[in-house]
């Protein structure tokens, strides 16, 4: 049992490098270039000055609202924003603020950067189009469930838009490896009968290993009858091939999705 | 044969009824079982009692008791279980005395115990101020006892003493500001005539103190400020004000040495937590263990860990007092595993340092000078720490064994944190934090261990960090044996005569290992956190091992 965790460990001693590594160019890529470093730094101060008075530093003091990760109760593509900055919503509750274009752009561009100042903001686009991608062009329904259709090997996605921001769905889209949580690295394991078994981590201690197999059945290993245990880093999920505005899309789409109401 | 006839049975006459046979069990028997301070002086020659939170004033957690062995510890079975009726992690260490056992439960219920059966004679509820304030949980880690009283330090820093026969409060003394957010979770310290406490408070810009009262009335004795005032030495490593809130708590049991008649505390860290550059200086005592005079509080000797400490390091950890050969020479010495990852060996008579070797990856500092002085090596902002933040160990007891002469006790492996500190006002009974830290993990964002355990899904990995039960040998500095968990642990230690270690983890798993070797002899599944050591002890002649595991207290003794 311990050697296995060991050799766990030591394969995991690489991150170290992923961490320290260059920032990848694909980040500047795939960013929204409507949205410079400067307008960021604009919108930062003035969300400081407009929107951090209600909506707090942090973004998430307005309840069912959450700016910095991307959960509004209404409003989803940047011209939404656009829209409701302008015109206020709520009869009044949120007044309707009075900014120059290069003013609103920076809000924007500061919401999409994760409120980080130095950050690149995220190109969020359409959600209808991206669905027909989801579904279509880039493959995701093939591995990934929504709303109970599609299969149950790679992470559910009906609550993803709630619980990522569009920084974190830009990454693992673009570098899967990098954005892999550690809870949900692939397994391989062979039992002393021979058998091999695949799946998805779910739950594991010192002595066990809870997964999801590549039969869509939950499993529940005892280390101490496996003569073999491995937890990989690399993703079966591989690099979108999808252009920088269908990413944009995808995105939209997976933003959109909340679970159930 | 009935209760009142065992909570009557002093160690001493217990040992005697066993000489002369079990027929004298029969027979009623009303033995004074007042303790004093000298039988926890002496506890070592009544191990089937646990008198005070450590187990004895030297702090090893090592019990003299046998009947558990290697051989027949796979007959462990659960007797009995106590499930506590306030959720949060149960830090409470029981003592058992004279077949009586005292617990608290969250938030300050103390609790008589029958230690056969888990049925309860009284239940002591104090109703602290709605406006305690603790950083990390409504925590209490058990009562002390001394004669006919009980004692404990509860959340809004009060004291009290309570009737161990009925559970009648006694007396009630404020020991800090509870509007200043001091508190106690500790256990108190008995010792002579007085009961020692510290406090708690170190999130929130107190200036820590440990206080002596009279345990007849509850008046104070003595206070030793953790922080120096002006003209006091020491004051010089503080700048301006900021040792009026500089922190320094005291918030784990400290240990006695009855012939040097000085007790031993391990101080917590200075405020605000993250930001040292806003209080210049080594900050003193913060992250030290300092002697006292147990009858005047004077400061005999300190020792500091971690000048200036930026990482939260808190020295809290339970200094264990072990007589042992250094260097060919039998000596008076102080074992201690610090939050800051390393291990320490002091001379307890003089402070003197005399080795330090980390246990587990260290970059805050380069190495430990001659004097035992840590030689900084602070990392580049947005660069992780190691050790994180909850340290390389941490307030959970170790434990040491004369037997085996290893040190045993819970390390956080592969564990760092980014720190980023920043400037905090102080506001009285206001966090007062200096910035805040992430833990380091391979995604952004993803999740990582905390203070504690919520959830039955370790989403956040070994990778982020995990558990390791070191066997430490002092004199070489080296681990003897490790026992490697997946999850990070907070499990105390438990040695006993038999050459067994008891612990456990968030996991929920029970241990028992060859303390020797660090076989695993015995497990089991108790499924909520264990986040303190198990105590032995022994009734009508059968050894028992309580442990608290999520919610629940279980006792284990041998199959009938």
């Amino acid at each position: 049992m311990r050697n296995f965790s060991r050799a766990v460990l030591l394969c995991c001693a690489a991150l170290g490098t992923l961490l320290a590594g260059p920032e990848r160019g694909t980040a500047q890529e795939f960013a929204d270039h409507r949205y410079t470093s400067e307008a960021i730094e604009a919108g930062s101060r003035i969300y400081v000055a407009d929107c951090a008075l209600c909506h707090g530093r942090g973004g998430g003091d307005v309840d069912g609202v959450d700016i910095r990760r991307g959960v509004f109760r209404t409003v989803s593509s940047d011209e939404d924003l656009r829209r409701i900055i302008t015109t206020g919503v709520d009869r009044g509750r949120m007044p309707a603020f009075d900014l120059q274009p290069f003013e609103l752009d920076g809000v924007v561009a500061y919401i999409r950067a994760g409120f980080d100042p130095n950050g690149v903001a995220v190109k969020v686009g359409d959600a209808a189009r991206g669905q027909a991608i989801f579904q279509g062009a880039g493959d995701c329904a093939s591995c990934h469930r929504v709303n109970g259709q599609g299969p149950l090997t790679a992470p559910d996605l009906s609550e993803i838009g709630a619980i990522r921001n569009p920084a974190a769905l830009q990454r693992t889209l673009l570098d899967p490896s990098a954005a892999l949580l550690p809870i949900n690295r692939p397994i391989r394991a062979v039992t002393r009968s021979g058998e091999t078994i695949r799946g998805r981590r779910l739950n594991e201690d010192t002595y066990s290993v809870q997964l999801i197999d590549s039969e869509e059945r939950l499993r529940s290993l005892v280390k101490a009858d496996l003569v073999e245990y491995e937890v990989s880093e690399t993703p079966i999920m591989e690099p979108t091939t999808l252009s920088a505005d269908q990413v944009a899309d995808v995105i939209g789409y997976l933003l959109s999705l909340r679970g159930l109401p | 044969m009935n209760t009142v006839q065992r909570t009557r049975l002093t160690g001493l006459a217990l040992k005697g009824l066993l000489a002369f046979g079990p027929a004298l069990l029969l027979a009623p028997l009303h033995i004074d079982a007042q303790v004093d301070s000298d039988r926890i002086v002496n506890s070592a020659d009544e191990p089937e009692n646990w008198l005070t939170y450590n187990g004895s004033y030297s702090s090893q957690r090592y019990s003299g008791l046998t009947q558990i062995t290697a051989v027949n510890v796979t007959d462990l079975e659960s007797k009995w279980v106590i499930q506590n009726q306030v959720f949060g992690a149960w830090q409470s260490n029981p003592i058992v005395v004279d077949g009586i056992m005292y617990v608290t439960q969250r938030p300050n219920d103390v609790m008589a115990v029958d230690p056969v059966t888990g049925r309860v004679f009284w239940v002591y509820r104090y109703d602290n101020s709605p406006n305690a304030r603790v950083c990390c949980g409504a925590n209490n880690r058990g009562v002390a006892i001394l004669d006919d009283k009980v004692f404990m330090g509860t959340l809004d820093a009060h004291l009290v003493a309570v009737d161990a026969t009925n559970g009648q409060l006694l007396w009630d003394t404020e020991v800090g500001d509870v509007n200043a957010a001091y508190s106690i979770t500790m256990a108190p310290l008995v010792v002579k005539d007085k009961v020692l406490v510290g406090v708690g408070g170190g999130e929130f810009g107190i200036r820590g103190f440990v206080a002596a009262y009279d345990a007849d009335t509850g008046e104070e004795a003595w206070r030793f400020y953790t922080i120096p005032g002006p003209g006091e030495p020491g004051h010089d490593s503080w700048e301006g004000d900021d040792w009026e809130h500089g922190g320094a708590p005291v918030w784990v049991t400290g240990s006695y040495d009855a012939d040097l008649n000085l007790v031993y505390w391990g101080v917590g860290n200075p405020g605000p937590d993250w930001n040292p550059g806003q209080r210049p200086g080594d900050n003193l005592y913060s992250d030290s263990a300092i002697a006292l005079d147990a009858d005047t509080g004077e400061l005999v000797w300190h020792f500091q860990f971690t000048p200036n400490d930026g990482y939260d390091y808190d020295s809290v950890q339970v200094p264990i007092l072990v007589d042992i050969e250094w260097n060919g020479e039998l000596r008076r010495l102080m074992l201690w595993a610090n939050r800051n990852g390393y291990f320490y060996v002091l001379d307890r008579v003089t402070g003197e340092f005399l080795t330090g070797t980390p246990f587990v990856k260290v970059n805050w500092s380069s190495g430990l000078e001659e004097s035992g002085r840590p030689i900084p090596t602070p990392q580049p902002a947005g660069s992780p720490t190691w050790p994180g933040n909850q340290g390389g160990t941490n307030w959970y007891p170790p434990a040491f064994s004369p037997s085996t002469e290893l040190f045993y006790f819970s390390a956080w492996e592969d564990y760092a944190s980014i720190y980023r500190p920043a400037e905090s006002a102080f506001s009285p009974g206001r966090a007062f934090l200096g910035g805040g830290f992430d833990v380091l993990t391979p995604v952004p964002g993803a999740p990582s261990p905390g203070i504690g355990r919520t959830t039955p899904i370790n989403n956040w990995t070994d990778v982020t960090g995990h558990g390791t039960v070191m066997a430490w040998d002092p004199r070489t500095g080296q681990t003897r044996w490790r026992y490697e968990q997946f999850d990070v642990s907070d499990g105390g230690m438990l040695t006993t005569a038999s050459d067994l270690l008891f612990t456990g983890g968030r996991e929920g798993h029970f241990h028992a290992l060859d303390a020797q070797t660090g076989e695993l002899l015995w497990r089991a599944s108790l499924g909520g956190q264990i986040v303190m050591a198990p105590v032995t002890f022994m009734v009508d002649g059968e050894q028992y091992i309580s442990v608290i595991s999520g919610n629940t207290l279980v006792t284990f003794g041998l199959r009938d």
